[in-house]
């Protein structure tokens, strides 16, 4: 057995499936006590306590936790981890809520069934100012399980996994399975379960001075009835939550022993090299594999259709034998444009969109009477580019399909919805898909799409072999399905004291959130913004903050441009705008204390602010960056970020770390371009990545300014710092960036 | 037939010769800790030791191994399993987020403190600028590179080797 496939018997490890892990699993090793009773009839997770215990020394109490004769305390984690460290906040959250000893709680990932579909992102989405749930009875909470089973969510993404599963999910469980316990220990005890208290896994009496731990009555607690609404600690009992605890997941990140989807390994399993067609839509009309065919190892060339694979004993023959094969593609509309066609069509769809035009998000006051106004006039127009993904680990999936069943080996930010794409590609019903999802190298939306799933099935499905599909990274940078290129246009007014009083942006319509574009926070008394489609040949994926990637930067650097035309100072001018919020004041105000805004900088220096809540958390941003040499180097960036409660203060500082790395390589560098409707780059050395060289210092303060109203942390980070870049970069030069990546312009 | 020595253990591959040892040793061994990125040495997750010196094992033929050592993230940890000091700040300093690219940047830290012991942050940079990391946590990396070489061996000494 290896060590990576146990929950209980290998601490700090994720646990696996025994019945669904990767092959070569054994039984999950357990202590010699046996406890195991199936939760009663009818409660609907009966069905899964087989996949959840071994049988044998551990007791279900719902779906989330269980407990075992060790007095180990596990979590069901139904998200997945791709490095956000999900998995260690959202068993703080249980584990608190529970009084667990945090030294006994291990971790489970949830297998791809529909009972573990995020019910919470869909109360969310459908339903957001719901108090907390009573999610285990199917009566209250079946209508909107139901509809997040018919959307196919075990989703990780949107920065939804802490503030909703967290919040609504986890941390009830922890508090009802602490219910339960106590409940069975008053009846055992006989005395009044107000009397009970817990800690540390311990149940104690007090008065009578009995004290047992968890284990003792796990047995027992899954007789008594769920509770519709357990209590929840108010936030001065909080004694898990709100502490920097070790990631559970790092320890195997240093050893080699993290498993990820590409590193699945499957009996007689042979190995896939693909190439699409270049133009996406084309179809693949012909090949030469002449000298493929006489290539060492391998076994299958395949023309599929949409893309062309090679079969072989091992991934780089397939990859060698691929590259001599010679594709001929259909014609499509796509074909002939470049990047340039494509921002021209923005332009027509806007100039036809004019002032009155395209679909309007939201509007107030009279935006042309107070422009016709306005004592200053400003108008701007700013472009940003498609951007890769360039997930450290290339797409990749192994699959099997024989005997009319599949078995699928990946890392899936939304497992069930892989599970019912490899159903369909191998022409299956969903049972009997088998779905075995493993660590994610990099996710940042990239792994929210099922197209490397389907494209292994095929091959798997064609062939009757296990097949292991790896994308060359030339594969994976051309054939990503992108963050939106855009244009957006403001035209702005100024009143005689220099108060920004009309603010009109028009864009191409991008994705998702809907909010991206708005600005309900900044007091301005007439405003309207609106979107226009532009149709587009290239795939659209969820890029790491998704719309806010774009409007952060629009937005901001719009601000900035009204602020130096008003002869205001960014911060102050901001400071106007957010007038009468506090909450959002504070932010602003602690990142420019953090950065000494204000003070003097050496020549062709530059600061630069930026402010943009997303997904629920308001960050606020100041960049400051060194003009002296031949290219902007950024040296510091402050991080102010209010998401309402931290869980875990050093995960959730990783996590703006790591999203102003991603945005700032975006921000200097990021540009996907096309050729005749193919894209152009390839690989790192042409789709360049920020390197430990060019890191700036940064510095974050977190402020828990909301403990009932939670926002994400993966995502809000990255917004804001392409506007602080380029404010900084205006600041020490007084050129204004208006189109990204920042590499494009001249500073010589 | 080509004769490797990896963490210590003789072991013998019959494959083509131009292989590169990255896809040998992931595949023929059963090794997977060491990763695949991007095929053309451009970013590091690859990184393995030959004869003690840091390589890109994606762009390395298994010709070019033959006859010597190979260490991998599965080697440098003591046999009784103590992790290696750069394993145990990288834990203290909790570097990894998505951990894809981590096995290559310790490989490359490991190479970096037995050349040199007290390095210099322009040092690091340059040790450490093939290494890309999409999670972007650099500056946990200089700072664990800095503890591990404040735990004070002078010489770094490869477990395995």
């Amino acid at each position: 057995m290896s060590k990576s496939e146990t929950a209980t018997d290998s601490p700090g490890k994720k646990g696996k499936w025994t019945r669904r892990a990767f092959i070569g699993a054994g039984v999950v090793a357990g202590s010699a006590l046996v406890v195991g009773v199936a939760v009663r009839q009818g409660n609907p997770i009966d069905r899964l306590s087989p996949l959840l215990t071994d049988g044998k020394n551990e007791q279900l109490l719902n779906a989330w936790v269980k407990v075992d004769t060790d007095n180990i305390v596990t979590a069901v984690i139904p998200h997945v981890e791709m490095g956000q460290g999900v998995y260690t906040a959202l068993a703080q959250m249980l584990a608190d809520e529970m009084d667990a000893d945090w030294s006994k709680v291990r971790i489970l990932e949830a297998p791809a069934d529909m009972q573990y579909v995020s019910d919470s992102i869909a109360r969310d989405f459908l339903a957001p100012n719901l108090e907390v749930p009573a999610i285990f009875e199917p009566t209250v909470s079946g209508g909107i399980l139901e509809l997040a089973q018919a959307m196919g969510l075990q989703f990780t993404g949107g920065s939804y996994s802490v503030r909703a599963t967290g919040q609504r999910a986890m941390r009830t469980a922890g508090a009802a399975a602490r219910e339960m316990l106590v409940a069975a220990a008053a009846s055992e005890w006989q005395v009044p379960a107000s009397e009970i208290t817990t800690a540390d896994s311990m149940i104690i009496h007090a008065k009578s001075g009995k004290s047992e731990p968890f284990a003792k009555f796990a047995l027992a607690a899954a007789e008594q009835s769920l509770p519709a609404k357990p209590t929840l600690k108010s936030p001065d009992k909080y004694k898990i939550m709100g502490q920097p605890k070790a990631r559970h997941d790092i320890p195997e990140k240093v050893d080699g022993t993290a498993i990820f989807g590409i590193d699945a390994k499957v009996p007689g399993m042979k190995y896939a090299a693909v190439k699409a067609a270049p133009v996406i839509g084309a179809t693949v009309t012909s090949i030469d594999a002449t000298t493929a065919r006489t290539m060492p190892g391998v076994l299958q060339i395949l023309n599929m259709g949409d893309f062309v694979a090679v079969v072989a004993d091992g991934y780089w023959q397939a990859q060698q034998a691929l590259n001599s094969i010679d594709a001929q593609y259909s014609k499509t509309e796509g074909d002939g444009l470049d990047l340039d066609a494509i921002f021209a069509r923005y332009a027509t769809s806007l100039d036809e969109a004019g002032e009155d035009g395209g679909d309007m998000e939201t509007e107030a006051g009279d935006v042309g009477k107070a422009f016709a106004g306005a004592a200053t006039k400003v108008e701007a127009e700013y472009k940003v580019p498609f951007l890769a993904h360039a997930t450290m680990e290339p797409m990749n999936c192994t699959a099997w399909v024989r005997d009319g069943k599949c078995d699928v080996w990946s890392g899936h930010q939304a497992p069930v919805n892989a599970r019912q794409a490899a159903a369909d590609a191998a022409g299956l019903p969903f049972e009997d898909v088998t779905y075995h999802n493993a660590y994610l190298g990099g996710g940042f939306g990239r792994r929210s799409d099922s197209d490397a799933v389907i494209m292994a099935t095929r091959i798997a499905k064609a062939t009757g072999y296990p097949v292991k599909m790896i994308w060359s990274r030339e594969e994976d940078t051309a054939q990503d399905h992108y963050r939106p290129s855009a244009t957006s246009r403001f035209r702005g007014g100024l009143d005689k004291d220099g108060k920004l009083v009309s603010w009109d942006n028009i864009h191409t319509h991008l994705f998702d959130p809907k909010d991206a574009p708005t600005i309900p926070y900044y007091n301005i008394a007439s405003h309207k913004i609106r979107k226009v489609d532009v149709p587009m040949h290239l795939r659209f994926g969820p890029w790491r903050s998704v719309d806010h990637s774009q409007h952060g930067f629009f937005i901001e650097s719009f601000v900035d441009e009204m602020a130096d035309a008003a002869g205001k100072d960014g911060y102050a001018f901001r400071r106007e705008l957010l007038a009468g919020s506090p909450r959002h004041l504070k932010v602003l105000d602690t990142a420019a204390k953090m950065s000494g805004w204000g003070s003097a900088l050496p020549e062709k220096h530059g600061r630069g602010i930026a402010f943009v809540p997303s997904f629920g958390s308001i960050v606020a941003q100041v960049a400051e960056v060194d003009m002296t040499g031949a290219k902007p180097k950024v040296t510091k960036v402050y991080v102010a970020a209010d998401p309402g409660f931290v869980v875990n203060p050093d995960g959730f500082t990783a996590q703006m770390e790591s999203a102003i790395v991603y945005g700032l390589t975006a921000a200097l560098y990021g540009e996907i371009t096309l050729k005749d409707g193919a894209v152009q780059q390839s690989n790192f050395h042409d789709y360049p990545m920020l390197r430990i060289d060019e890191m700036p210092a940064v510095e974050v303060a977190l402020i828990n300014g909301d403990h009932k109203h939670l926002g994400g942390g993966g995502e809000p980070g990255l917004p804001p710092i392409a506007p602080a870049v380029t404010n900084a970069i205006f600041a020490a030069t007084g050129k204004r960036i208006r189109e990204l990546p920042v590499a494009k312009h001249d500073f010589a | 037939m080509i004769q490797l020595n990896v963490n210590g253990q003789s072991k013998a591959v019959d494959v083509d010769p131009a292989t590169p040892i990255l896809w040998v040793v992931r595949e023929n061994l059963e090794m997977t800790g060491t990763k695949f990125g991007c095929g053309i040495a451009q970013c590091g997750a690859c990184t393995v030791h030959l004869d003690g010196k840091p390589i890109r094992s994606c762009s390395t033929p298994i010709s070019a191994a033959d006859g010597k050592n190979i260490t991998t993230i599965e080697g440098i940890a003591s046999e009784d399993g103590t992790l290696h000091r750069v394993q145990q700040a990288w834990i203290e300093a909790q570097v990894p987020q998505c951990g894809y690219c981590q096995s290559g940047q310790i490989m490359s830290a490991t190479a970096l403190l037995k050349e040199n012991p007290n390095p210099t942050d322009a040092q690091i940079d340059a040790a450490m600028a093939g290494n890309v990391c999409r999670c972007g946590m650099y500056g946990r990396i200089r700072q664990a590179i800095k503890a591990a070489a404040g735990i004070g061996q002078p010489a770094e000494q490869e477990t395995v080797a």
